[in-house]
């Protein structure tokens, strides 16, 4: 699975960041500024937890719960604990997903975010127990709650312990749902498997970034099924709009924009009640 | 036990029972046909064949189970519905889409009990096969699910689900109908349903294909019976590139029922006859149908708020030590 921009080892000082998509050089700093997006051809790339935070958020406004929460190997999965440690080095995070609570343009929110990087952001119990937690503070606080979600899937070394996380955060938004209060699910590059299949598409408004990768199964495992090659575009984010899956493709640079202008129209209602 | 005289299809592991239960039958037929008393010689070959039987069954490997759980012979959801239920009424379609046959769902009496039933069907033989996709549902089966599930609890009527798929269908048509979407939002809808909910696994629990029918207040799951988060083949192709290490996969993944109850994933095991419940698919039917009505019994007496609220409960603990 590439990483989109990786670091071009032999450019000194690791300036120079490359392109996956129109293999345009860009200078690290650019990258920076424009969260991953490469500013000649528009290519969306994979960005971690803390870059995903500086895109959505209001600055400085995130707080990180459910830290306590750490991966075990309820399987004793073989080479499970070894794959966990070289994740976390290679990430910057402790698991595949980020929560907690700030702000969006002012309005406080719960949110929180999967990171590709560790083990291609694949949901095992403490994903599950974190999204849970996100969605339980949105209800216990009364606030919106915003979930970005990036993922391969249910992660196989927790085995059908990672399957129930399905179970389980898709109770946890069908509870939020209930109160009224709403739940915006932003799909990035890629989002396939039993994240998709939970709680990632069971938002009230789903949005999506431009070309990223969404499906059910993955489409090796389709080509291997059906035993041809798969139509041009099939399985991307215009081609859920196409078909009626998702409400709006937004390209990263404005989704903060947008995220907040549809929950200044979706609370409008609810802050009327409240007089 | 099933009629001797038809060849049987053996696992790798069931041969010598297998020959053995051929040796009987002949004998059997020859006592028929000719009348000879042969009592003294099939009495010691009967018992030897129980001892084997035990033995080997007693040291399945994973994978061996995985093989069980997917015999041609083991009673399917319309063994079931034939054999416990005094009525079934099918109810069709998704008013989407189409009829997916992967998935039956119907009005069921089974003695004083009357309840939604919902189950995987993958087929008897190769036409039937064929229009039940061997099992592997489309979004629309998942829908005609899920708009029959919302029939029951809009008329108090219980819901039980058999579940036995290899799997949710990876294909054109399904990710066009937004395969993800339906399990989505068959797991959320069901995680809340007013209603008591029975899911039991008969066969293959393959991964969000069955989780899609799967989230209930009791989860069931016969003996050999698995359930998991991918096939071991497919799991033994990720992690080593060889679809050859399923048995080693199969192991790794937990997927028996005595691991899942374990993992509390489960909260109860049916034992199955001796030998798999395709060697006495009348017994299977019979023990499962005594666990039904006892849960049924059991559940109708629980305030419907109370089941919603422990339902979550049970499903926020889930793999939390
Ligand atoms: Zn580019």
């Amino acid at each position: 699975m590439g990483w989109a921009f990786r670091r071009k080892k032999n450019i000194p000082g690791g300036l120079w960041d490359k392109c996956p998509k129109c293999a345009a050089m860009l200078q690290k700093r650019q990258l920076e500024e424009s969260g991953g997006v490469c500013p000649q051809c528009g290519h969306h790339g994979r960005i971690g937890a803390a870059r995903r935070i500086g895109v959505m958020l209001d600055a400085g406004s995130f707080v990180e719960i459910a830290t306590d929460l750490k991966t075990s190997d309820p399987l004793e999965f073989a080479g499970y604990s070894g794959t966990i440690e070289r994740s976390k080095k290679r990430s910057n995070v402790d698991e595949a997903a980020i929560v907690g609570h700030g702000r969006i343009e002012e309005m406080p929110v719960a949110f929180g975010t999967l990171d590709f990087h560790f083990v291609g952001g694949s949901m095992g119990i403490v994903v599950g127990d974190r999204i849970r937690a996100a969605a339980e503070h949105a209800f216990e606080n009364e606030t919106p709650l915003v979930l970005v979600s990036t993922s391969g899937g249910a992660r196989m070394h927790e085995g059908a312990l990672s399957l129930m996380q399905m179970a389980k955060t898709s109770a946890a938004i069908a509870r939020l749902g209930e109160t009224g209060l709403p739940y915006i699910s932003i799909l990035a590059d890629p989002c396939t498997g039993g994240v998709i299949a939970s709680f990632a598409a069971l938002g009230d408004v789903i949005l999506a970034e431009p070309g990223a990768l969404i499906g059910f199964a993955g489409p090796r495992v389709i080509r291997t099924t059906i035993g041809t090659q798969l139509p041009e575009g099939f399985q991307t984010s215009e081609f859920l709009l196409e078909h009626g899956f998702i409400d709006r493709i937004v390209p990263r640079p404005t989704l903060k924009a947008e995220v907040a202008a549809i929950l200044r129209n979706l609370m409008a209602g609810r802050e009327r009640a409240a007089g | 036990m099933a009629d001797r005289k038809e060849p049987r299809i053996g696992l790798p592991f069931e041969r010598p029972i297998v020959e053995l239960e051929l040796k009987i039958g002949e004998l059997q037929s020859l006592s028929e046909s000719t009348g000879m008393n042969l009592n003294g010689e099939l009495k010691p070959l009967k018992k030897k064949l129980e001892r084997m039987t035990r033995d080997i069954y007693a040291k399945l490997e994973p994978y061996d189970v995985v093989q069980v759980a997917r015999h041609p012979l083991r009673p399917q959801t319309s063994d079931y519905i034939a054999g416990m239920l005094d009525e079934y009424i099918e109810l069709h379609g998704d008013r989407r889409f189409g009829d997916d046959r992967a998935i039956t769902t119907g009005l069921a009496r089974m003695r004083k009990h009357r309840f939604l039933l919902v189950g995987h069907r993958k087929g008897k033989e190769t036409k039937e096969n064929i229009a039940c996709n061997w099992g592997c549902a489309h979004p629309e089966g998942y829908r005609k699910a899920l708009l029959k599930m919302r029939l029951a609890e809009r008329f108090k009527l219980p819901i039980v689900t058999f579940i036995n798929t290899p799997g949710a269908y990876p294909g054109l048509g399904a990710e066009e109908r937004g395969q993800a979407w339906a399990i989505a939002e068959n797991i959320q809808v069901m995680s809340r349903l007013k209603t008591p909910v029975i899911c039991v696994v008969i066969g293959e629990g393959g991964s969000g294909g069955a989780l899609g029918i799967g989230v209930g207040d009791r989860v069931l799951m016969l003996q050999y019976a698995y359930y998991s988060v991918i096939s071991p083949e497919g799991c033994a192709a990720i992690l080593w590139k060889d679809g050859d290490k399923a048995p080693e996969a199969a192991g790794a993944l937990r997927l028996t029922s005595a691991d899942l109850k374990r993992l509390k994933i489960v909260d109860e095991v049916v034992p199955e006859p001796l030998g798999g419940a395709h060697r006495d698919s009348e017994a299977m039917i019979a023990m499962l149908q005594e666990r039904l009505v006892a849960l049924l019994d059991e559940l109708g007496g629980i305030s419907v708020e109370t089941l919603v609220d422990q339902r979550y409960e049970r499903l926020s603990q889930l793999g939390s030590a």
